[in-house]
């Protein structure tokens, strides 16, 4: 299934081919997490986006370079869709010093603020007041960049949802709030967790703008995406958008997945966002078949890249331990 | 030599005084808080504030605790300075998700990257017959917290000269303003001025017991000292200004000197930080120098009552403060 709306213009058929390539980056990147989990590889926990990378991709890549994002605790793919480093992303989940927190935050606490990734959250809607935070900060002090605040559909039974949103719009804050419905907060469907539809349909409680997509659709994500960035950038405040996706995987390792069946992953896999964009981009003659399996090739290549750069690196030094509490 | 002007001014004063310099001088400063604006906050702190800084930097916000901290710690993130005044301290437990797992951890967790530089100002304690939700002394929750700092001024010269500290600090500052000192006056210079975070001050000298003593428990530890004086008791009196970070060796050096110490807090006496700064003394240096058992004087373990009289029964008065001195000295 294409998408039925057209490519958008305001996107060059590079960034186009360079966001292929990134989704690809998301899914090795998560597929190979998942394999060190399961052979004791890396320790902890981690919750992949395997299934869930248009969203990312999609949305942050309307975003201009001063732009700035609040993830969650599924936050590979926006890590790496806000210009992460692999290599760095890999080292802090082995635990290493090269790693993005010096191999103290995790897979959890990864951000990288100067590239206006502002990190992800171990607190389920911890981040979304941060996100209101930092676009005050874009308005008072006129710099003119926009939040895009990630979520998922768990976080919007959260008080400090209802809160943000709130005072984002009395604000006219330049803020957009992402909710990525993935249909689970952890075991808990959807359905059963809310009497609403759609989530984006808590946004007229606030007075904002609230709109639902295909979120494995990436044309309908990045047209959404960029209109509501523009009016927020234009001093129109914030919005809400709804992303309907599915994470292939479970919550996390230790998730056996019980509380869904084999028939429903199988009817989301079809669903595939790599896929969809893949097709269009071949359909619509920006990228070949062969030029397309290039930069899958590619992206592979750099995530055995990272793999390597992580084992290689050393482990933190114990006197590194009680540094950075205080600034 | 400028000379420098004294006068004297309230503590609720000198903590305006003390943000509006801030405020004039460093445009990134800017205070958020429920009825801050036109109302000039519930305790009337920023009476006057909106009036010179505008709506924008004295920004009145919506009851939504968790959301203020919440944007108080992202604008801090993306380089803002807030000033984040909490109605009252109780309400520190709606926003305790952004100041726990976010504010005191961002820059930990992030290996370093990022600071968060801002001040939660919150009036606390008992005494105003505000009750059992409105009347409590959390401070030791945030002291146990590693990544946030927690100030406790005593008087209105402590106040404007730590919040100063507060402001000027890269680090989350919890700033616990005790309702009943909002009105006590004190000499305050007008200038700007800092005083240290982690630095206590000797506010009484004396030889045979040392009282630390925080907050408006300082003032309670004074009198009781004036009182003891007439039987012959010389009393010290320690305030610590900040417990996070605390001023360990000013501590030591005076229990070394006295042999005796007793600690006076109005939080619940239970889990308080009476037993930190109890624990710190047997820890140290000044154990084999103790004359007698340490004490702890704090709050009994129960909500703050409505009622006037069993509201003053629940948290340390004078008397209390003179029986455990004397109980002290009398032991050999």
């Amino acid at each position: 299934m294409l998408s039925t709306m057209k490519l958008p213009s305001h996107i060059t058929e590079k960034k186009l081919k360079s966001l292929y390539k990134e989704m690809w980056l998301i899914r090795y990147f998560d597929e190979k997490v998942d394999q060190f989990f399961a052979k004791g590889m890396i320790h902890g926990t981690t919750h992949l986006c395997v299934g869930q990378e248009a969203s990312a991709s999609g949305s942050i890549g309307v975003l201009q370079a001063k732009d700035k994002i609040i993830s969650t605790h599924r936050g590979h793919g926006h890590c790496i869709a806000k210009e992460g480093d692999v290599n760095k992303m890999m080292a802090e989940l082995f635990g290493r010093v090269t790693g993005y927190c010096k191999g103290k935050g995790g897979s959890m606490h990864i951000a990288d603020v100067e590239k206006g990734n502002l990190g992800a959250n171990g607190i389920v809607g911890g981040g979304i007041p941060l996100a209101v935070g930092a676009a005050l900060t874009s308005k008072m002090k006129n710099q003119g960049y926009v939040v895009l605040c990630f979520f998922g559909d768990g976080a919007s039974n959260e008080g400090s949802f209802h809160e943000a949103l709130n005072l984002a719009a009395i604000w006219d804050l330049p803020v957009v709030f992402i909710c990525e419905n993935n249909q689970y907060g952890m075991s808990g469907p959807v359905k059963e967790m809310t009497r609403i539809e759609n989530i984006a349909e808590r946004a007229s409680a606030y007075g904002i703008p609230g709109k639902v997509v295909d979120g494995n659709d990436m044309i309908e994500i990045m047209n959404t995406v960029h209109e509501a960035v523009e009016k927020a950038r234009e001093g129109n405040g914030p919005a809400l958008i709804e992303m309907k996706t599915y994470r292939w995987k479970g919550h996390s390792k230790s998730d056996a997945k019980k509380y869904r069946t084999r028939e429903e992953e199988t009817e989301w896999r079809k669903k595939d966002g790599i896929k969809r964009f893949k097709d269009l981009l071949i359909e619509e003659k920006i990228l070949s078949e062969e030029e397309a399996n290039k930069l899958q090739e590619e992206a592979k290549k750099e995530i055995e890249e990272a793999v390597k750069f992580a084992e290689n690196s050393p482990e933190p030094p114990l006197e590194s331990l009680l540094e950075d509490v205080y600034a | 030599m400028t000379e420098i002007k004294i006068r004297e001014i309230t503590y609720l004063e000198a903590v305006r005084e003390a943000m509006s310099q801030e405020m004039r001088q460093n445009e990134d400063v800017f205070i958020l808080g429920e009825d801050i604006g036109v109302y000039g906050g519930a305790f009337g702190v920023t009476r006057g504030m909106i009036e010179e800084f505008g709506p924008e930097r004295v920004r009145n916000t919506p009851i939504s605790e968790a959301a203020i901290a919440g944007g108080a710690v992202g604008a801090a993130l993306t380089g803002m300075r807030p000033i984040l005044e909490l109605q009252f301290s109780d309400f520190i437990t709606i926003a305790m998700d952004q100041l726990v797992n976010q504010a005191a951890k961002t820059r930990y967790m992030f290996g370093g990257k990022g600071k968060v530089p801002m001040v939660v100002r919150t009036p606390a304690g008992s005494g105003t017959g505000a009750a059992a939700q409105h009347s409590q002394s959390l401070e030791a929750w945030m002291a146990h917290i590693p990544g946030l700092k927690v100030v406790q001024p005593s008087n209105a010269y402590d106040a404007k000269g730590l919040l100063k500290a507060a402001m000027d600090d890269d680090n989350p500052v919890i700033f616990y303003e005790h309702k009943l000192l909002y009105r006590t006056q004190c000499n305050v210079p007008e200038e700007q001025y800092s005083i240290p975070l982690g630095k206590a001050d000797i506010k009484r000298e004396g030889k045979d017991v040392t009282i630390v003593a925080t907050a408006i428990m300082v003032h309670k530890t004074l009198e009781a000292a004036t009182e003891l004086e007439k039987e012959g008791i010389d009393v010290e009196i320690i305030d610590p200004r900040t417990i996070v970070p605390l001023d360990e060796e000013a501590i030591i050096e005076s229990v070394k000197k006295t042999g005796r110490l007793i600690v006076v807090h109005e939080a619940v006496k239970r889990g308080g930080f009476g037993g930190e700064i109890a624990s710190m003394i047997a820890e140290s240096e000044a154990f084999d120098y103790l004359d007698s058992p340490i004490k702890r004087l704090g709050g009994l373990a129960v909500p703050i009552p409505y009622n006037p009289t069993l509201e003053k029964a629940v948290v340390p008065q004078v008397p209390d403060i003179i029986e455990a001195v004397k109980e002290t000295v009398r032991f050999k």
